[in-house]
């Protein structure tokens, strides 16, 4: 493959957890364990070793069981979770979906939230601002949109959070089971401006327990099973070997 | 290195949101609004002058002034850093959810304290006219020594936030410790009535350099003195390294506590 098609480069990420038996939160506490010799913890492999690469403007499938290790393997590609060791690159701007409306501050209206999750994906005002209308009118919230948004409804918050994130072109989606929101006119909608990021280039990483949706969307999928990667390949046939 | 500095330019837009977030919602519903950044400092200075100037009226000239120049500006530290230190477990949602560089939660207290100082000095400036104090060219340095504290305040900050997230005692011990510091540092009183065996603990408090040569600066027209500047420069630039290193290696552990 070529370097400058990989828009994704995950190399060998091994995330391990520290179980402690109780946890530790005073200075008193911690103290005392120091001196009894009392720090003990289990540990975790939640990742074991994981490489693979995704290609630009490909849209790369992450599937697996509960506790595969999926929402952990997000976390790091999006940088919330730095990795025990192991490498994560990503190149170009990205814009996470792994909860809509993470980044909402509950008091503002939803105009100031725009600028708040815009300026949270490394965006000036003034960008912002050229895209307002545009992300207003997608998320269907015109006479809503100077009201805080603790008194939205959960689609709404939603809907103003995906379009957000679509709205300003990232080069890298990470989208984690979001396109169930809203009702099946807005998941239309979604599925429809997904279609246009895909064809204007974004690569997108997409887990998901739906397989009906990973096999419409994705070219490649990633099956995890336990923390390793069990299968790499053309959808169809990860999908086949996981039904089984 | 050059990673860090894009990094920091990539996220400036996120810093000045939050800043105009806290300052918003300070303010949200008050009746006067903005109004109390100029009233806080103008009553919280009446009362205290009305306390402690028959105490210490004779020792200091206008004492008033003298009184004034340390409050806002060690208010300024205690407000920044206990703001700073709480600002990690208040954002823990945000930073469970999505990646944003986290010293920008505690410098954007900072920053936002500093607005505060810069109403204030209003305040300060308004009572200089009244007083008929002197005036010399030298006051325009007055910024010089607010840098210093404010990077002083920003490697503090750093340092509390970071171990506030492990350790939540830190949140009740450092309010009575900051009382003590005040009491500690010249503020009310002044410097001569300190006996020449405590000398030693005013020696050793940085807010004593940085109150003084604010002082120095305001109060007497002077320029200060070079010794107190580099002090000040070398004590602001040391904690702001120890607070980044120690921030970036507790850092990486935060999710898993907040």
């Amino acid at each position: 493959m070529n370097k400058e098609d990989i828009a994704i480069d995950v190399s060998d990420i091994v995330m391990t957890y520290r179980l402690y038996q109780e946890k530790v939160d005073s200075i008193k506490e911690y103290f005392v364990r120091m001196l009894k010799q009392k720090l003990q913890y289990k540990e975790y492999e939640a990742l074991k070793h994981i490489s693979f690469q995704v290609k630009k403007s490909e849209i790369l499938g992450v599937i697996g069981l509960n506790g595969a290790g999926k929402s952990t393997l997000l976390k790091i590609v999006a940088g919330i979770l730095k990795p025990t060791s192991g490498q994560v690159t990503v190149h170009g701007s990205m814009a996470p979906l792994i909860e809509l409306g993470a980044g909402f501050d509950e008091q503002l209206t939803g105009r100031e939230n725009i600028y708040l999750n815009g300026s949270l994906l490394g965006h000036s005002n003034k960008y912002m601002k050229e895209r307002e209308e545009s992300i207003i009118r997608f998320a269907e919230l015109n006479e809503f949109i100077d009201v805080p948004v603790k008194n939205y409804s959960s689609g709404m918050k939603a809907r103003l959070g995906f379009s957000i994130a679509t709205c300003v072109n990232p080069d890298v989606l990470i989208v984690d089971e979001v396109l169930s929101v809203g009702d099946f006119k807005f998941q239309q909608k979604c599925q429809e401006r997904m279609q246009e990021l895909l064809n204007g280039g974004t690569t997108v990483l997409f887990v998901s327990h739906s397989l009906g949706e990973v096999e419409k969307l994705c070219t490649r999928t990633v099956w995890l099973e336990k923390g390793e990667v069990k299968m790499i390949g053309n959808t169809s046939d990860v999908l086949e070997k996981f039904r089984n | 290195m050059r990673s860090y500095i894009q990094n920091f330019l990539k996220y400036r837009h996120f810093l000045k949101e939050l800043v105009k977030k806290d300052f918003k919602f300070k303010y949200r519903r008050s009746r006067l609004g903005v109004l109390w950044s100029l009233l806080n400092p103008l009553l919280m200075i009446t009362v205290l002058s009305i306390v402690f100037s028959t105490l210490f009226n004779r020792h200091i000239p206008n004492y008033i002034l003298y009184l004034l120049t340390g409050k806002l500006m060690f208010d300024f530290f205690s407000e920044s850093t206990s703001a700073a230190m709480r600002s990690i477990n208040g954002n823990a949602a945000l930073i469970r959810k999505i990646y944003v560089p986290r010293y920008l939660f505690p410098i954007s207290k900072v920053f936002l304290s500093l607005i505060n100082l810069l109403f204030a000095l209003i305040i300060m400036l308004a009572i200089m006219l009244f007083s008929n104090s002197e005036w010399s060219w030298s006051i325009l340095l007055f910024p010089l020594p607010i840098l210093y504290l404010f990077i002083f305040a920003v490697g503090v900050g750093l340092i509390l936030s970071a171990y506030a997230v492990y350790f939540k005692d830190l949140n009740h011990l450092y309010g009575v410790m900051i009382t003590a510091w005040m009491y500690l540092t010249p503020i009310i009183y002044p410097i001569d009535i300190i006996p020449d065996k405590f000398r030693l603990i005013i020696d050793c408090n940085p807010m004593y350099y940085y109150v003084s040569l604010f002082r120095s600066i305001v109060l007497d027209g002077t320029m200060g003195s070079w010794g107190t500047h580099f002090l000040c420069i070398g004590i602001s630039l040391l904690t702001m390294i120890v607070g980044l290193l120690v921030f970036r290696k507790k850092q990486n552990n935060f999710i898993l506590y907040l």
